[in-house]
């Protein structure tokens, strides 16, 4: 099949995922954005894997979902964190910095 | 390794439109919840997509660990933080909606632009896959041999993610824990200058169709008590419309009552509730609260059978 193509719906993922971490204020769905962008990646290792016939891209895909499982756990315990002060999961909640 | 055969094409155009979907259906849903959802099936989906292009192993990673592990965490941490209350739909900065939706089509047109084209035609994965004997084999060759060293950084990483997420999560007391004693001084301070009462909150309603925590207790006057519930149950709107429940069963009394008056003129007293005490009406609704949720119903259903006799 023609690798453009899943090219191309990579692309439009990444920029889904962008559009959503921009616009989104609840800090949990910002952050399902940025894992939707990371999947994105992983499907442009998987195809260039494909197409150049061997397997280092999947391997690398394989390393992107490990450095995703930790940076998730460290990632939400901080959201949790952070509502426990704030009382809320907003990312306009966290301005401590600006006041 | 049973060789998954189905056409990549057909994935394809089965998939992808249905992740462009889920994609869109987590950024546009108002609901924490339903983005999570949606974001579990583009993951599915492209567990599929993985599957058709020759990658099974990472498909079922793919399910296991996106799906089946990271999604779940999220649900368990949305769960704790906030799922009673929709996303605000108020834009902080001006135009920033639609400014953002150029910046994300601009980074995808760059994307495409960029690494959208490949020159040489795929030149799959099957001789990769059947020089150690299937996928899983050739991925396990390449990790011990050449990537073991990243291998070996990754366990760490993930120990460090571990630790690092236990320390966060740990709740540290910032100060000392209230003893009891301090807790009703603190009440009945509140109640001295501020005069909130400092008994117990008044129970939900018990009405004669519904007794679930989800119904309000009704005041004297008819009103619901707000307190008789929980804040969560308020906030998303999910409680029983009780006054429209008491004026049901007020309803059904009166029926029930000129029926019984049409067959047998000599009615006994069907419901003697005894003198109601006269302070009952003049008192807060945090005192007769607890009173409230019977009386509601039951005394305009005597109201309304004195009515009609």
């Amino acid at each position: 099949m023609n690798p453009d193509l899943v090219l191309w719906l990579a692309a439009i993922l990444f920029g889904i995922g962008a559009l959503g971490l921009m616009t989104r204020r609840n800090a949990l769905v910002a952050f399902m954005c940025v894992e939707l962008m990371l999947n994105a990646a992983n499907l442009v290792l998987v195809t260039m894997s494909n197409v150049h016939g061997g397997l280092d891209g999947q391997v690398a895909a394989f390393f992107v979902m490990v450095v995703a499982a930790a940076e998730v756990t460290v990632g939400l315990s901080i959201i949790v964190m952070v509502y426990r002060s704030r009382r809320s999961t907003s990312v306009d909640a966290a301005n401590l910095l600006k006041q | 390794m049973i060789p998954l055969t189905i056409e990549t094409d057909i994935v394809f155009w089965i998939c992808g439109p249905l992740m462009v979907a889920g994609a869109f259906g987590l950024v546009l849903f108002r609901k924490a919840v339903y983005s999570a959802l949606s974001m579990a099936f583009v993951m599915v989906n492209l567990a599929a997509l993985y599957a058709a292009m020759g990658a099974p192993l990472l498909a079922a990673a793919q399910i296991i660990v996106y799906t089946g592990a990271i999604m779940m965490l999220f649900l368990f941490v949305l769960m704790l933080v906030g799922v009673d209350r929709a996303d605000s739909l108020v834009e902080t900065i001006k135009g920033q909606r639609v400014w953002t939706a150029l910046a994300a089509i601009g980074v995808a047109g760059l994307i495409i632009a960029g690494i959208g084209h490949v020159a040489a035609a795929s030149a799959g994965l099957d001789s990769a896959n059947e020089a150690y004997g299937g996928n899983v084999q050739g991925l396990a060759a390449m990790l011990f041999n050449r990537y073991v060293f990243p291998f070996e950084l990754t366990s760490a990483l993930l120990i460090t993610a571990a630790v690092g997420a236990m320390v966060l999560a740990q709740h540290a007391r910032l100060t000392p824990k209230k003893t009891q004693a301090e807790r009703a001084a603190e009440r009945m301070e509140a109640y001295a200058t501020a005069g909130v009462h400092p008994g117990a909150l008044p129970n939900s309603g018990v009405i004669a169709r519904h007794n679930s925590i989800a119904t309000p207790a009704l005041l004297p006057d008819g009103s619901i008590s707000g307190e008789s519930v929980s804040e969560v149950l308020l906030g998303r709107g999910a409680i029983v419309d009780t006054p429209a429940l008491s004026a049901l069963t007020a309803a059904n009394f009166a029926g029930v009552a000129a029926e019984l008056e049409g067959e047998e003129p000599p009615v006994p007293p069907a419901l003697d509730t005894g003198p109601k005490p006269a302070s009952l009406e003049g008192a807060t609704p945090a005192d007769t609260a607890e009173l409230a949720p019977e009386s509601g119903a039951s005394d305009a259903a005597v109201e309304d059978e004195e009515e009609s006799k």
